[in-house]
């Protein structure tokens, strides 16, 4: 029987073979660390610590503000020396507070609470309070897609085990390690909704990780394994949903319009691990890989150490290192000072070689209709971008450019190595820009 | 006698005779009435349809002021004289408008604002495009990002990058249509009077000790100028900013600014304008 996917897509070189092997490590809490007050998707949290104050592990740094938000939680002991604008892995600096750290191990979890007899108030009230968010990548605060509109039926929750990005091996860690908090995290997910069907679809270059997580799922009636074509990007939301029930989510819309909710493996376990040991969102699982590192890991690491102390912990960089990435390569940022610290959602850092990195030089477009192919949503990333270098908005937004997910695919596969990401990013503010103009008109 | 001449002669000239009467009468009757006053008011428009005044050229400019839809003085690239001229051949008086200049607020090129040391940008070299990476390469998240992209807007060759990579206007080709001010991702270029002398050039919010780090030439945010200008100069989030109703000019300590972010546009030194083109 062919694996289930969907149309398009690429495979890159995977290269996980430089930690999939590698146990997850715990790293010391550093001497220094840098929380920024925006972590998540969303309104920033606003700082309820000031100055001096000292802090333990798991007290809470600042509350959630608004409803599309998330408190932040000290994940060490300490005291605040500062609250000022510092820079943060998007590149942009953000008003973050720094604490230094001491020997001190005191914390100030939450109760835990029995996963059997757990009611579903009591599970969103625990997520929300705990600053959990999306460990995917978007870091969308996790309660509010545990709280969908009334008006929508739900009628599966998928667990998202493909990690499709090359190189990292975070979610396939925590799939052989913990793969009772998995099935575990999906449940309590299941049960916080009143969903009575549960997936988990997983890349078949992971055979060792589905056999687990079949196996811990086995006395689970009402949760299913699938096995997945291996091709990028399979682990985006609309395309699981497309491969794993046959779905097409609308452009433009969420998973949920067509009854599906998906959440990460990541999420799943900080979910397990809010309940039952009552730990807010203070530690980032990642993975710290690529030719450029001297001892590639796969890392529990406190939220806020800067990338220095990461790498350091992983015996530094090779002299012949070019890039740095927060992220996978195919969507991760580039980044520029090493102090800008891990957040929530942070999956993995990599350090990339000359010889990793290298691509040629930009020529005319070929019109060979490659990105066409590849492109998992079905736009036509050449002519898109053709729009938006002429300034014809109005046509790029005809053409669909708005529901662009910026996976990437389409540059990778680009024979003419023409930067379509980057101009796709700016046609889509634009047009979105034009259509909120037009709304405002319209009102 | 050849007959075949006259019949050749008379049949063409009989056919030109039906022909022209036809088009007398389709004249008469097709007729469809255009005000002459729109001819002559897009006579004296500049003719670039450079689309500044948001009209699809500058015909349809003209059709909408004869129709009264829209003043004379709508059009940003027209002089006064022009505008008035227009408003005489449609009997209203003249509206006495100011002539308005493109100033860049920015002096952070190349030679005075920090970059991000490490960060290669590849990619489109275009404003819009780089900004939304980490905010371009500089150090500095308001200033100019140096791509060019009002220079491109320019439809008048008003505009060029000089080798610092920071936008110069030449005062006597700009008109004053704004298009400039429009295309800047940072909105530092501003549309002023032309006879206003006196700017902050500077569009950084950052705290004194960053703003001096990320730039050497930015608004330190240290209020020296404010304090001695008798409310002409007000602070907001770090930076002054010009009250130009209540500026008196005579009172600023243009010496005392250590970075020159406050300044008049003619004390400023030009960098040699290279041999324009067309």
């Amino acid at each position: 029987m062919a694996l289930k996917t969907f149309h398009g897509g690429v495979h890159p070189p995977e290269f996980k073979k430089l930690t999939e092997t590698l146990i997850f490590e715990v790293m010391p809490a550093p001497q220094e660390i840098y929380i920024p007050l925006n972590q998540h998707l969303g309104k920033e949290a606003i700082a309820s610590v000031k100055k001096g104050d000292s802090v333990s592990i798991g007290s809470i740094l600042a509350e959630a503000d608004g409803f599309i938000s998330a408190p932040i939680h000290s994940p060490v002991c300490g005291t605040v020396t500062s609250i000022s604008k510092q820079t943060t892995p998007t590149g942009f600096p953000q008003q973050t507070i720094v604490i230094k750290t001491n020997e001190q191990l005191e914390n100030l979890f939450m109760s835990p609470l029995n996963p059997k007899t757990i009611t579903p108030e009591e599970i969103i009230e625990r997520v929300k309070n705990a600053g959990i968010v999306g460990q995917g990548g978007a870091a969308f605060p996790t309660y509010i897609k545990l709280t969908p509109p009334k008006d929508k039926q739900i009628e599966f929750v998928i667990l998202n085990g493909c990690e499709c990005e090359p190189y990292l091996t975070r979610d396939y860690r925590f799939m052989i390690e913990r793969p009772e908090a998995v099935i575990e995290g999906l449940t309590l997910f299941l049960k916080a909704m009143g969903v009575v069907k549960g997936y988990i679809g997983i890349e078949d270059n992971k055979p060792e990780a589905i056999k687990i997580i079949t196996r811990a799922a086995e006395n689970e009636n009402n949760i299913e394994v699938f096995s997945l074509k291996t091709k990028y990007p399979q682990g985006a939301e609309k395309m699981l949903v497309k491969a794993i029930t046959g779905r097409e989510v609308p452009p433009g819309k969420l998973p949920l319009e067509v009854g599906t909710v998906i959440q990460n493996i990541g999420t799943a376990v900080a979910v397990y691990d809010a309940v039952v040991k009552g730990e807010p969102a203070v530690t980032a699982a990642l993975t710290v890989t690529g030719k450029g590192v001297k001892n590639p890991k796969n890392l529990l690491v406190p939220v806020g150490t800067p990338i220095k102390d990461v790498l350091d912990y992983c015996g530094g960089i090779n002299g012949d290192a070019v890039k740095l990435i927060v992220g996978g390569p195919m969507m991760g940022v580039a980044q520029f000072d090493l102090m800008a610290p891990i957040l929530k959602a942070t999956s993995g850092i990599l350090v990339l070689t000359r010889e990793e990195v290298s691509r040629g030089e930009e020529t005319a477009c070929l019109k060979c209709g490659q990105c066409i192919d590849v492109c998992p949503l079905n736009l036509m990333p050449t002519k898109l971008v053709r729009y938006t270098q002429l300034g014809r908005f109005e046509d790029a937004g005809l053409f669909g450019i708005t529901v662009c997910m910026e996976c990437g695919t389409c540059a990778y596969t680009c024979p003419a190595n023409i930067p379509l990401v980057q101009w796709l990013r700016l046609g889509k503010q634009r047009v979105k820009q034009i259509q909120r103009q037009q709304a405002g008109l319209q009102n | 006698m050849d007959f075949s001449l006259v019949i050749a002669i008379s049949t063409m000239g009989g056919l030109g005779f039906l022909f022209a009467g036809a088009l007398a009468i389709a004249d008469k009757k097709l007729r469809v009435y255009e005000d002459p006053k729109i001819g002559q008011v897009n006579e004296l428009l500049p003719g670039a349809n450079c689309g500044a005044c948001g009209n699809a050229g500058c015909y349809d400019f003209a059709v909408k002021v004869v129709a009264g839809q829209i003043t004379p003085g709508d059009c940003p690239v027209a002089d006064t004289d022009a505008a008035s001229e227009i408003a005489k051949i449609l009997g209203l008086e003249p509206d006495g408008g100011t002539r308005m200049v493109a100033r860049v607020l920015c002096r952070g090129g190349k030679a005075e604002a920090s970059r991000k040391e490490d960060a290669l940008y590849r990619g489109p070299k275009s404003c819009s495009t780089t900004i939304l990476i980490a905010g371009g390469d500089k150090l500095c998240l308001d200033g100019c990002v140096g791509g060019g992209e009002c220079v491109e807007a320019c439809q008048f060759g008003a505009m060029y990058m000089n080798e610092n990579e920071l936008p110069v206007v030449i005062e006597e080709f700009c008109t004053g249509c704004g298009l400039c001010a429009k295309a800047c991702p940072r909105n530092i270029i501003e549309m002023h009077p032309a006879d206003r002398e006196i700017f902050i050039f500077c569009k950084n919010h950052d705290d004194p000790k960053t703003s001096r780090k990320v730039c050497a030439a930015a608004c330190i945010g240290c209020q020296i100028c404010a304090r001695k200008s008798d409310g002409g100069i007000i602070m907001k989030d770090n930076l002054a900013i010009i009250d130009y109703t209540k500026i008196d000019i005579s009172k600023i300590p243009f010496a005392k600014c250590s970075t020159k972010a406050i300044d008049t546009i003619h004390l400023r030194v030009e960098v040699e304008q290279p041999e324009l083109i067309n």
